[in-house]
């Protein structure tokens, strides 16, 4: 069919599909208004850097550097060792770990392989439940419960019941659910396929459950333990209740004796147990805990992220 | 056809049967499952062993002072005090959190899911929210020491409710951008595509479609994140919450704002050191607390199950 030669189509300009004006002039502030809302992200981790490494930058000048490694955290008589309170965090974390990473991956197994779906609906969010416990209950119950009960028999005469035992254990009960639901969303995330080989070449539940899913599984299951860890170093309400030591604390591993924390320390320092406010040192020594806890914890959360990714590509 | 009866019992079809069902019939088996099932108990059993020892000994107080405990304040005598301020300190934290980190933490997630494209920067701040999120609470405390009780003092008021209040909202804001973005992702590529297809606009379609559907996810995610907030201590310390008591009397919202608080959390840490005489009262603070928690918690699952959509 000719067209007619009298008859041009309308030509179309970019123009006429851009919309109105007052359309694009709205489109582009909601966007420039979610921008400054993502942009705020980074503007927070850059403000917490600096604020931590201006301060810590403030102590690190000002002391002297034997000092750092002299005998025991003694804020109040200018000693900062902090060797002392790392070694605290690490015996309270290795111990929480010690209690977390069996009762944790021990129901992670049975929740993903052998629990039937009535019995998962009713676990999971109790597990949910125990992960909403906040940390303050936590360390209370360690303090009156944990210790006369659980680690009175094992270790004869606490002090007073502050040790490190229990609040080990209070932390290690603390980050239980957390290791539980990481590690059972990587092996629930294991593909129908190779259980289903498995037992198709006879195997039963439990070669098939330790052999092959665990395994599929575990890059999820070491980042679980990993975040479980970062979150135990972390912890501050139980060790400031359990672990006792305000006044300040010689270099100890010994779980059976109060100890102190990075974290615990840095309660210690804002209550002004340890006196906080004023031009000493204890200030800007705040800080260079803080730095360094931020500086752990960011170390290990960027190697389990890492251990995430390679758990999400396989699959 | 098996020939001995042992080859029978190893491939007849008793035994595929058994062994597809998964039937326990060897001891290290039975073990190891009875070994899962005691783990898991265990873990169960704590919780209960705590919910236990904490209603056992925080309900009698409560039953016997009833509503005189949730009013009276701050007192050093453990028959007189009781956490009225606390609670009051606490609910205007929960408002600070809701409006400053809801609306940072949508928009931003709404950013990141919606209009960023996939370039390096999108992934950097993506990585950044996540690694925030994981960053014990205390450094957030002293984020809000540094920056709101010392150096914008003159604004804040020091150690004051705003700075409490605005350290609790940059805590609670990346668990929001995240649980946000989780739910905006579970949003199916069909709708966006049936909407961009009519001729909407990306902020038309993102306000009359994804939203729409991603609001019970955001809503759920939300609820939770300020119930997490609602139970946080340590950063709380460190920006100055009172240890201890006080009695002020304020006038009007600027020196509310400006004056000094507490909440719930940091009295039962106040009270855990104090002597025994405290300790009825340490319970039952805790039982209002766990009170609080189960109960945002269960209208929060209450309200995911009821309103997801299964695409």
């Amino acid at each position: 069919m000719t067209p007619s030669s009298s008859a041009q189509p309308p030509r179309l300009s970019i123009g006429d599909l851009r919309g109105s004006p007052a359309r694009r002039r709205r489109e582009l502030s909601v966007r420039l208004l979610f921008l400054a809302a993502a942009s705020l992200s980074i503007l927070i981790s850059a403000l917490i850097i600096l604020s931590l490494a201006g301060e810590a930058w403030n102590f690190v000048s000002q002391v002297d550097l034997p000092l750092l490694i002299e005998r025991g955290w003694f804020p109040r008589r200018d000693l900062y060792s902090v060797q002392t309170i790392v070694a605290g965090t690490f015996t309270v974390a290795a111990i929480g770990m010690l209690v977390a990473a069996p009762l944790g991956l021990g129901a992670a197994i049975y929740l993903s392989e052998y629990a039937s779906s009535r019995v998962r609906r009713t676990v999971k969010p109790i597990l949910e439940i125990l992960a909403g416990i906040p940390s303050v209950v936590l360390g209370y119950f360690a303090l009156q419960v944990i210790s006369p009960t659980i680690v009175d028999p094992i270790c004869p005469g606490a002090t007073e019941g502050f040790n490190m035992a229990a609040a080990g254990i209070g932390v290690g009960v603390l980050i239980t659910p957390l290791i539980a639901s990481v590690a059972e969303d990587a092996m629930y995330a294991v593909p129908r396929s190779l259980r289903e080989a498995s037992y198709g070449l006879g195997a039963r539940k439990r070669t098939t459950s330790l052999r092959i899913v665990f395994p599929a599984a575990i890059s999820g299951i070491v980042a679980a333990l990993i975040l479980g860890l970062s979150r135990g170093i972390g912890e501050t309400m139980v060790v400031s209740i359990a672990a006792g030591a305000t006044g300040g604390s010689l270099f100890s591993v010994n779980p059976c004796a109060p100890g102190q924390t990075m974290t615990a320390a840095m309660t210690a320092l804002a209550t002004g147990s340890d006196q906080v406010r004023g031009a000493t040192l204890a200030f800007p020594s705040l800080f260079f805990v803080g730095l360094l806890l931020f500086v752990f914890t960011l170390a290990l959360n960027l190697i389990a992220d890492r251990f995430v990714r390679r758990v999400r590509i396989r699959y | 056809m098996a020939s001995t009866p042992r080859a029978q019992a190893l491939t007849g079809t008793e035994a595929v049967r058994r062994a597809i069902e998964g039937g326990q019939s060897d001891w290290r088996s039975v073990t190891f499952q009875g070994l899962l099932v005691l783990l898991l108990v265990l873990t169960l059993g704590v919780l209960v062993w705590l919910l236990t020892v904490v209603f056992v000994n925080g309900v009698p107080l409560l039953a016997e002072r009833g509503i005189g405990f949730l009013t009276s304040p701050l007192n050093s005598q453990a028959e007189v005090a009781g956490v009225g301020q606390a609670i009051v300190g606490s609910l205007f934290l929960m408002l600070f959190v809701a409006l400053l980190s809801f609306p940072l933490g949508i928009g931003a997630a709404v950013y990141l899911e919606e209009y960023a494209h996939d370039s390096w920067i999108t992934r950097l701040i993506n990585t950044i929210v996540r690694n925030l999120a994981g960053v014990p609470s205390i450094v957030y405390g002293l984020l809000g020491l540094a920056v709101f009780v010392v150096a914008l003092a003159d604004f804040t008021g020091g150690r004051s409710l705003v700075s409490g209040g605005l350290t609790m909202a940059i805590l609670v804001l990346p668990i929001v951008i995240i649980t946000s973005a989780e739910a905006l992702r579970a949003v199916p590529e069909a709708i966006r595509e049936a909407a961009f297809g009519v001729g909407a606009t990306r902020w038309e379609v993102v306000r009359s479609h994804v939203l729409p559907y991603a609001a019970p996810g955001i809503f759920t995610g939300t609820i939770l994140s300020m119930a997490r907030a609602f139970g946080e201590t340590a950063p709380l310390i460190l920006v100055g919450a009172v240890i201890g008591g006080f009695n002020v009397e304020y006038s009007g919202v600027v020196e509310t704002l400006q004056g000094r608080y507490t909440a719930l959390p940091t009295v039962v840490y106040d009270w855990s050191r104090k002597p025994p005489t405290f300790g009825p009262n340490v319970y039952a603070a805790i039982v209002v607390l766990i009170v609080v928690l189960l109960f945002v918690n269960a209208l929060a699952i209450y309200l995911r199950n009821r309103f997801e959509r299964r695409w």
